[in-house]
């Protein structure tokens, strides 16, 4: 056995989940799908004392459209997200980042909503999400919250969510169908985690995300600006040049990455 | 200790587990079916892959006590099941494996390739492999294997 001994408690409901996070004594972490959690209690990154296991727990896997916004459960699995369940060109934005999470093993358990409440600054939904805006919800001691996206990621495994609080799912807006999109992950084998993401959206607004840095991902506005003006390609010289203002703590070789991932991501939505 | 109610390979089990016992160990160390491989136990490698509710799961990184309630079938439990006979045919014909310490999981991410995905082609069944590790054979027999039951699945 890898993992440093811990309890693990069955929730059979959100109530019961949010109750035994409220009163939980020593270090208690949530488990939806465990495809990052399970790997980082076998190295012993993490030994949390108690472990509230959400997977019996029911309605929190739904996917639907509700006018001008799409939900999607926080246990929604990646492989079904990659099997296209998410309806329009939102779904089709989602489906593409789905595909190149992980493998088809680790998709088909882990969930959308764990990996953002767990914001590994490498993996793809912080930074996806955040190119395509919307909210989180979260439900603890104090009832029902939506949390904006913007600035949800705050570092590294740190959230917008309150310490007795549990990530229940997202309000995405809906992508019109002529609506561009471009995502670009650099790494150097199939389904690992990110050197660097780009991430592009042309929705409502237009949305450049900086992604797989050392703490969270951010946008970046100027690039924002120039897409909102019709603008439809930017050299990587260019953002390279835009990202090395922003105070990101990249090395030359990490600065030349995120500038290729993000201009191949323009240039994706507009292929 | 969780209780834990499991089907594995058809048989009914119930037993009494400490919550941080991985699937793959109590597959392994508890039912005796060292069928299922364990190479590096943090999900990288897939040669823990075991059917999980009739999809492939890292049976690593799944603690025995989430998978309470689940079907599980590993390779020893594939004997009657059509694709993987075409799977075992396929890979001995095409020299797929050489050490073997892989095989297990490879053959359970291969029926998922052969059945999920009818249509792939050969840079689709490379990229899906990509989630499996096999150090021995450039995966050239691998692929060529997965390949021809693809093949033989069209007609």
């Amino acid at each position: 056995m890898k993992p440093a001994k811990f309890e693990h408690q069955r929730m059979a409901s959100l109530d019961e989940a949010v109750k035994a996070l409220g009163n939980a004594e020593g270090e208690t972490r949530v488990l939806g799908g465990g495809q990052s959690l399970g790997p980082m209690m076998n190295l012993r990154l993490a030994q949390p004392d108690v472990v509230l296991d959400l997977s019996k727990v029911e309605g929190l896997d739904g996917i639907e459209e509700t006018g001008n916004a799409i939900r999607v459960g926080a246990r929604v699995s990646h492989a079904r997200i990659e099997d296209g369940e998410v309806p329009g060109k939102t779904g089709d934005y989602m489906q593409f980042v789905a595909t190149g999470i992980s493998y088809r093993s680790v998709r088909n358990r882990g969930t959308i909503g764990g990996s953002v409440a767990h914001a590994d600054p490498s993996a793809d939904w912080p930074s996806a999400l955040l190119a395509l805006g919307g909210s989180v919800t979260a439900a603890g001691g104090n009832g029902i919250r939506t949390i904006s996206l913007d600035g949800f990621t705050v570092g590294p495994f740190s959230t917008g969510l309150g310490w007795d609080e549990i990530l229940t799912g997202f309000e995405l807006p809906v992508l019109g169908t002529d609506a561009n999109w471009g995502y670009y992950k650099v790494n150097r084998k199939p389904g690992e985690f990110a050197d660097a993401i780009g991430a592009v959206t042309l929705g409502v607004e237009a949305r450049a995300v900086c992604g797989a840095t050392e703490s969270a991902p951010f946008r970046v506005t100027e690039i924002e600006e120039r897409l909102a003006s019709g603008v439809q390609e930017v050299s990587i010289a260019e953002v390279r040049d835009i990202l090395d203002r922003y105070d990101a703590g990249f090395d030359d070789y990490e600065l030349q990455i995120h500038a290729v991932a993000l201009s191949r991501a323009v240039q994706g939505a507009f292929a | 200790m969780t209780e834990l109610s499991i089907n594995i390979n058809g048989e009914h089990i119930k037993a009494d587990v400490e919550p941080r016992l991985s699937l793959a160990d109590f597959i392994r160390d508890r039912q005796r079916l060292t069928g299922t491989h364990l190479g590096c136990e943090h999900g990288v490698c897939g040669a823990c892959t075991v059917l999980m509710n009739g999809e492939p799961v890292r049976s690593c990184i799944t603690f025995a006590a989430v998978a309470d309630g689940s079907e599980i079938t590993t390779i020893e439990g594939f004997d009657q099941d059509e694709p993987m006979a075409q799977l075992r045919q396929a890979f001995h014909e095409n020299h797929a494996l050489q050490c073997g310490y892989c095989t297990p999981g490879m053959l359970v991410a291969a029926r998922d390739i052969v059945t999920r995905l009818p249509d792939a082609d050969e840079d689709r069944v490379r990229l899906e492999l990509a989630g499996n590790l096999c150090r021995c054979t450039g995966y050239v027999g691998i692929v060529k294997a997965i390949l021809s039951v693809l093949e033989q699945r069209r007609i």
